[in-house]
């Protein structure tokens, strides 16, 4: 009897080698953006190859535009070229209903503990209780600021600052004769970028993008408080040319020292207070995204996840690439090679226990903190019928978002007024739902 | 000359060009065709026939396809303006005796060998860009306020970039027209008097017509899929979406395929159009 | 020169003609200057001319992160392999529309042109579709069909005009003279073509070069030409205009010296019948 067990667990031992040693060879294709936490994980590649020889690892590295239109159509007509691709907390959950994602529930390496994930980022690359990506870094957003500048203005920034205060602080920091905006917010129209800020702001003014039966909100007030407060922020405290400006331009207006504030993704944090690129990296301060007393902030919530498409020839490899990108072997090896505070952040909850970090991070606490604020499934402060803060994840969503982000950044750039914006993003989103079937 | 069998031969020779030419054109066309009655939406798993010309009605109807008209003709016209004009200006000075010709030939045409890519981030990033852009500084020398070209003037712009790109192919077709021209006859209208503005107007213009058709025709079928400019530069954003650009929004960003397709159809009919208009001109001018 | 030009009117014409042609060239000199400096120095305020440390480090970074040469062969080959092929097949089109016009020739010619009129993201889907169905996504064989497919037209349109001027009483006196159709062909004819299909080819390889919807969709890693390179060092977090000069100035580095050292070729047979 015991040696039958025996022998059976033996045999399922060595099935269980012979797997994993074919797991173990191949191409992995590896479809990623060119943001500066891919690149440095591009760059360890050696690490990945010393463990697994007989993996080669191919990187297509491009800009997020181009990205996703090269992985959306891979993916929708089942292409089958990339073994891994580089997702978003939008993406996954549309696609992984779709089964167009494998499921990362078995298969990954043993280190790799999924328990470890910070269960609001969990929660969004989740699907009926399936995981199906692996995030590798997640982010909310908060607020930067620069200590100097608004120490000058004799203001303190509190911890949970009001839009109120955010406005006084800029008018008080801005001096355009000597180039610095009291406040850089993004104007670049996209549905990820000016439309994350401002759906994520509009949270804390008790707008959403739709009502219960999936009507369209934009003819509301509180959009309407919105919008407005954002334009003039922007025209009377923003940079000029402010409605072209992403989170890169804003990221380089920050480090130049030529904005007071930014609210924007925390993964910026380790980038400006990096001081070889970062010419104000020793004076900058964060605070949670502004609220106006409703209950909601406008704080959102992102996460850059690997994921690996069903038609992906070559599973196995895969994921034993992202077992090793976001396990905390991955963690420790960044930081080993690049110090601490450049380790991908928000992604487990080991690493918001480690001392090391917490002591090399200054933006830590912080970055944490916003993660945890955002609640993806209830993200206005009226009931709404759709999940995710800064975006609705339904897949008709990105057209939308772009289009409504080209009708504000236009009124950004005094093209149109607040109120033709608004009309128009109504508009355009009651067709488009309308079309979608809703 | 022509027998017969030279004529059958004639037919054998050209058979490979039009053959995988009419393949490359009808099995896309159909698929497009096919698709564009469909309700295809692969995020939502939809692929249901049919749905007759709704889509085309919802593209057609829909505001943003009026507004994508004209910009794609305002963007077109724009840029073949410029470079035909400044394409006869440029010929007519490279033609004039200079030192270091072919120098400067080198320097004028240089643009034409970038890519479109390339030169798009270039001039957004670093002439463009209203703070650490080149034209920013040089408006600031000159004391005056830096303009945020990409959202304040970006048809502008938009037209700006592509007319750097296609001037030098302008230039070096005309440059060869007015080399072509007798000058005998230019010496003895100059020798009657004959004023140099009138002589461009009469003699040298005349000369170039057929070459400044040569190159409408030829920069008006690239500049109709204008797509990496806009891409890079507003993503289709405060009035840069052209034609082009709104088939792309639909199918790439709304993930709409049918509709997309129809609207694609929808190019093609209104491409060809332009293109039978534009070719009974240079048909004509081919002909004398 | 025939006509009798003054010193004065030279001097004139060669400062206008020096100031418009460096204006134009400008940009690409300044990516080209750029691409040596220091990314602080690359966006110093004001602009810094000549005078900076020049350094070659981000071309140092650019090739370590992205493997330049790969990108760079294949370029290569793409535009070099689909020109070859669209010469292929053109040619012997062209041939026979110009020697043996057809009264429905010109009809062909045009509606040949047409074809490139077709909007490219319109038919995304169908050929990324096709690709897949044949097996051949990312290969040299589809990209090379796909850019010979697109740029076919122009190629026979070219070479038919030029073809055209060839006088045909030239062949009528060799025939008298008793050539047989290969020596016709080989020492009459082509002498008189080449410089025509030399000043194809090269536009061909230029506009397959810088091509940059197909080459994007329809690659991944083994037949992705330089324009995927680029578009992994445009708007990544943060400005590095400096990498972004580097990438740039490699991308487009071969295919202008191609374009300055063949200019005079490029030029003699590129007038698309405009010359008369």
């Amino acid at each position: 009897m015991t040696t039958t067990i025996r022998a059976l667990l033996g045999a399922s031992a060595l099935c269980a080698v012979g797997t994993l040693a074919a797991a173990q060879e191949g191409t992995v294709t590896i479809a990623t953006v060119n943001n500066g936490d891919m690149i440095r994980m591009q760059g360890l590649t050696d690490d990945f190859t010393a463990q697994y020889p007989d993996i080669t690892l191919e990187w297509v590295t491009l800009e997020e535009n181009v990205l996703r239109q090269n992985v959306t159509t891979d993916i929708a007509t089942g292409g089958g070229q990339y073994d891994v691709i580089t997702i978003g907390t939008y993406e996954v959950p549309i696609w992984g209903a779709n089964d167009w994602l494998v499921s990362l529930d078995e298969g990954m390496a043993e280190d790799w503990n999924s328990s470890d994930i910070l269960p609001a980022i969990a929660g969004g690359l989740t699907v009926d209780g399936t995981l199906y990506a692996a995030p590798f870094y997640g982010e909310s957003s908060m607020v930067m600021y620069r200590t100097d500048l608004m120490e000058q203005a004799g203001l303190e920034m509190p911890d949970a600052p009001t839009w109120d205060f955010i406005r006084q602080a800029a008018e008080a920091m801005t001096d355009e004769e000597a180039e610095i905006y009291g406040i850089c917010l993004r104007g670049k129209a996209g549905w990820g970028e000016n439309m994350a800020f401002l759906t994520a702001m509009g949270n804390s003014f008790g707008a959403r993008w739709f009502d219960e039966d999936w009507n369209a909100q934009f003819d509301s007030e509180a959009w309407a408080n919105t919008l407005n407060f954002y334009l003039d922020l922007m025209t009377n405290y923003g940079p000029p040319g402010a409605a072209n400006n992403g989170f890169n331009e804003n990221l380089a207006l920050f480090q130049q020292g030529k904005c007071g504030m930014w609210i924007d993704a925390t993964v910026a944090a380790s980038f400006v207070t990096n001081p070889t690129d970062s010419t104000v990296a020793d004076s900058v301060g964060f605070a949670l995204a502004p609220d106006n007393g409703l209950g909601k902030r406008g704080n959102w919530l992102w996460a850059w996840s690997l994921a690996i498409p069903s038609s992906s020839d070559n599973v196995d490899a895969a994921k034993a690439f992202i077992s090793w990108a976001t396990g905390q072997g991955y963690t420790e090896l960044v930081a080993s090679e690049e110090g601490w505070a450049n380790v991908p952040p928000g992604t487990r909850t080991s690493l918001y226990e480690n001392e090391e970090y917490l002591a090399a991070a200054p933006f830590a606490q912080m970055t944490l903190d916003s993660i945890n604020a955002a609640d993806p499934t209830n993200p206005a402060v009226d009931p709404v019928p759709y999940t995710g803060v800064q975006f609705v994840a339904i897949p008709e969503f990105a057209g939308i978002g772009t289009q409504v982000g080209q009708q504000f950044s236009a009124a950004l750039a005094g093209q149109m007024t607040a109120e033709e914006a608004l009309a128009s993003a109504q508009e355009i989103t009651t067709d488009e739902m309308e079309a979608a079937g809703y | 000359m022509a027998t017969q069998h030279s004529r059958s031969a004639a037919r054998l020779m050209m058979a490979p060009a039009v053959f995988v030419l009419l393949v490359w054109m009808l099995v896309p066309l159909i698929m497009t065709l096919y698709f564009s009655v469909l309700d295809y939406r692969p995020m939502r798993g939809a692929f249901d026939c049919c749905v007759g010309l709704s889509n085309y009605t919802s593209f057609l109807t829909s505001s943003a396809f009026l507004d994508s008209i004209l910009v794609t003709l305002v963007m077109v016209g724009g840029i073949l303006a410029i470079t035909v004009v400044g394409g006869v200006a440029l010929a007519l000075l490279l033609d004039k005796p200079i030192w270091g010709q072919g120098i400067v030939r080198i320097l004028v045409i240089a643009p034409f060998f970038v890519m479109p890519t390339v030169s798009a981030l270039v001039w957004k990033n670093m002439f463009m860009d209203p703070v650490n852009g080149l034209l920013a500084h040089l408006w600031e020398f000159f004391g005056a306020e830096p303009i945020s070209w990409l959202s304040d003037l970006p048809l502008f712009s938009i037209i700006l970039i592509v007319s750097w790109q296609w001037l030098p192919f302008a230039t070096l077709i005309l440059l060869t027209a007015i080399q072509s021209l007798d000058s005998e006859q230019l010496e003895a209208a100059e020798m009657d008097g004959a004023p140099g503005y009138s002589r461009f107007l009469w003699i040298i213009l005349p000369h170039m017509a057929r070459a400044i058709t040569v190159v409408i025709l030829i920069q008006t079928i690239f500049l109709l899929s204008i797509f990496a400019e806009i891409f890079v530069t507003t993503n289709g954003a405060f009035g840069t979406r052209t034609l082009t650009y709104l088939v792309y929004q639909r199918v790439i960003e709304s993930q709409n395929v049918g509709l997309g397709s129809a609207g694609g159809i929808i190019a093609v009919i209104l491409a060809n159009i332009v293109a039978i208009f534009l070719m009974r001109i240079v048909g004509k001018n081919l002909d004398a | 020169m025939a006509r009798a030009v003054t010193p004065q009117k030279k001097a004139l014409w060669t400062v206008l003609a020096w100031i418009v042609g460096l204006i134009i060239f400008f940009p690409i000199l300044w990516i080209i200057l750029t691409s040596f400096k220091t990314e602080a120095t690359a966006i110093a305020d004001p602009p810094v001319w000549f005078f900076f440390d020049w350094t070659t480090e981000n071309y140092g970074i650019v090739q370590d992160r992205s493997d330049y040469f790969r990108f760079l062969w294949n370029s290569v080959i793409l535009s070099v392999g689909s020109t070859a092929v669209g010469i292929l097949i053109a040619v012997p089109a062209a041939w026979s529309m110009a020697f043996v016009p057809g009264r429905r020739t010109k009809d062909i010619l045009m509606w040949m042109l047409s074809t490139k009129m077709l909007p490219a993201v319109g038919v995304l889907f169908p050929i990324v579709l096709i690709a897949k169905w044949l097996n051949m996504y990312d290969s040299y064989i589809l990209l090379i069909g796909v850019l010979t497919l697109i740029n076919l037209p122009i190629i026979v349109w070219m070479l038919y005009t030029y073809f055209k001027e060839i006088p045909v009483d030239i062949l009528e006196a060799a025939r008298m003279d008793g050539a047989t159709l290969r020596s016709e062909i080989l020492y009459i004819l082509t002498p008189m073509a080449i410089p025509g299909i030399a000043s194809t080819v090269l536009l061909n390889i230029i506009l397959a070069w810088n091509e940059a919807f197909w080459t994007l969709n329809l690659t991944t890693v083994s037949a992705a030409p330089l324009t995927k390179f680029i578009a992994s060092y445009s708007s990544p977090e943060g400005l590095f205009f400096a990498k972004l000069s580097a990438a740039s100035t490699m991308a487009i580095a071969p295919i202008l010296i191609l374009g300055w050292f063949s200019q005079k070729q490029l030029v003699r047979g590129l007038t698309f019948g405009a010359v008369k």
